[in-house]
């Protein structure tokens, strides 16, 4: 086989890579140990952490990329994909992921911003890349950097669904708002959202964002993940909520579960039963400025 | 003819599964006479003349597979099976790895992410045996590949890292993505060969 034949990274095995995971749940985990749990759960990846995201509230100051050796750890652990999270426009944190053989990044919100100014420029990159949006330019803009997969922030570490389902009806609604215009005021909308004009049109044409979408920040129990998904979510990704709640393999398991049958309430009441306490919650309205993930990085 | 096709529903990429089917379909002429669905339970499968098992975490579809009480149905599956990426790890008889419960249908060993991590996933064009002289640009995606096969599967493509798309009777497995190409010539052969 000719090398010249062979082209890695390219734009379609990144969305590719992504659309892979869809239907699927993307577990935190900060160990090898729950790392094999969540596969054996079912998990389709698993993101590696040093700290999940409601001990990064705890913990406050600066939170980083996590310690190679912890993500290393992770990655000889399980056969399915293994994610890692580098800091909003730390484009170093993210060679370093990709040396690692991480095999998506997150540009991620809930660790401390790098760059006020610019996102990591992820085309330069052969692993793809997740970003968080709250609304349908922000969401763009990413896609516009080279984003392979959104996901819809919400508020990380809360264990309170009630960002992730802002921020999912705020795009769906957006997107739905298209399709009632011309192309003209299809553009006008585009600058006045900040997003390039041509990913407008094609979010109206497809009636969906052209890259798969996940929701995360907030999702607790099996009814919150089935409730994304009913939203119209490709996936989700559950962060503190699995290894926060008293037992961590039934919480795992059933949030699959409800993934999958995330239309059927008789699957979903039989899943939810007698799974123990969820993690703990924090009211959004009680959080500080300070203390809000979700506004890093626009 | 009315035909139908499933597609296998429980994770992965399954809707670009149900496009390039629809494609395909319309190529061959059935454009207004066919049906895609999606199969999720064992009365799905009723009337469908094949069946696609999509890319995805096969370590995740084979639990589904148990969950949904799928097993044993699409084992007994009277109709055509294609199957792409995972679909292919499953259709197998052996892989070493005991998360995955195989469906043991096409005689060869399979081994998973043989070509590494997503870094090393690769674009490349390929000659598959049988097909006209175009090369087929085959997307792989942390993909697995074929190890050794039984003497009544037939090996179509292969490269450097192993064999990549088989076919046994009525089955075909690929360790690459066609419903990600814009390239119907794959499915065309596979409904063709089940009689469409």
């Amino acid at each position: 086989m000719k090398l010249e034949e062979l082209r890695f990274g390219t734009e379609l095995l990144k969305r590719g890579f992504a659309s892979m995971q869809k239907g699927g749940v993307i577990m935190d985990v900060v160990n090898a140990e729950q790392a094999i749990i969540a596969e054996e759960a079912g998990a389709v990846a698993v993101m590696s952490l040093e700290r999940v995201p409601s001990d990064i509230r705890k913990a406050g100051g600066v939170a980083r990329m996590a310690d190679p050796e912890k993500v290393i750890e992770i990655i000889e652990a399980v056969s399915i994909p293994v994610m890692g999270k580098a800091r909003i426009g730390h484009f170093v944190e993210a060679q370093v992921l990709e040396a690692l053989g991480v095999d998506m990044i997150d540009e991620s919100e809930v660790l401390t911003p790098a760059d006020e100014q610019y996102h990591i420029d992820k085309k330069l990159f052969k692993v793809p890349f997740v970003c968080g949006a709250r609304d349908l330019g922000e969401a763009l803009r990413r896609i516009n950097e080279g984003a392979a997969m959104i996901r819809t922030k919400g508020e990380a570490g809360t264990g309170n669904v009630v960002e992730a389902v802002r921020h999912m009806r705020t795009i769906m609604g957006e997107i739905r708002m298209l399709k009632g215009m011309e192309k003209q005021e299809m553009i006008d909308y585009a600058r006045e959202i900040e997003a390039p004009a041509e990913l407008v049109i094609e979010c109206a044409e497809r009636g969906r964002l052209p890259v798969v979408n996940f929701s995360a920040g907030g999702i607790a129990t099996p009814c919150d993940a089935a409730m994304m998904m009913q939203l119209g979510v490709d996936g989700v990704f559950v962060g503190s909520g699995i290894f926060k709640s008293s037992n961590p393999e039934r919480m795992a398991k059933a949030i699959v579960e409800a993934v999958n049958n995330y239309k059927n309430p008789e699957v979903l009441a039989k899943v939810s039963r007698g799974l123990g306490d969820a993690m703990p919650g924090l009211d959004i309205h009680l959080l500080r400025d300070d203390e809000v993930l979700q506004t890093r990085g626009c | 003819m009315d035909v139908k096709i499933g597609v296998l529903a429980l994770q992965g990429n399954v809707s670009e599964h149900c496009e390039a089917f629809c494609r395909a379909l319309e190529h061959l002429g059935y454009g207004g006479t066919s049906t895609v669905i999606a199969v999720r339970h064992p009365e799905d499968l009723l009337g469908c003349t094949a069946l696609a098992i999509p890319g995805g975490e096969s370590t995740t579809i084979s639990r589904l597979i148990d969950k949904n009480s799928l097993y044993e149905p699409i084992r007994n599956f009277p109709g055509g099976i294609f199957a792409t990426c995972a679909g292919m790890v499953l259709m197998a008889t052996v892989v070493a790895d005991p998360r995955v419960h195989t469906l043991g249908l096409i005689g060869m060993t399979v081994d998973r992410n043989a070509f590494g991590r997503q870094r090393e996933s690769c674009e490349m064009d390929l000659h598959i045996e049988g097909l006209s002289d175009d090369p087929f640009r085959a997307i792989f995606i942390r993909a697995p590949v074929v190890a050794c096969v039984d003497p009544d599967v037939r090996i179509l493509a292969w490269v450097d890292q192993g064999i990549v798309a088989v076919e046994k009777g009525r089955y075909m497995a690929l360790s690459f993505h066609p419903e990600l190409s814009c390239d119907s010539r794959l499915h065309e052969r596979f409904l063709k060969s089940l009689g469409i």
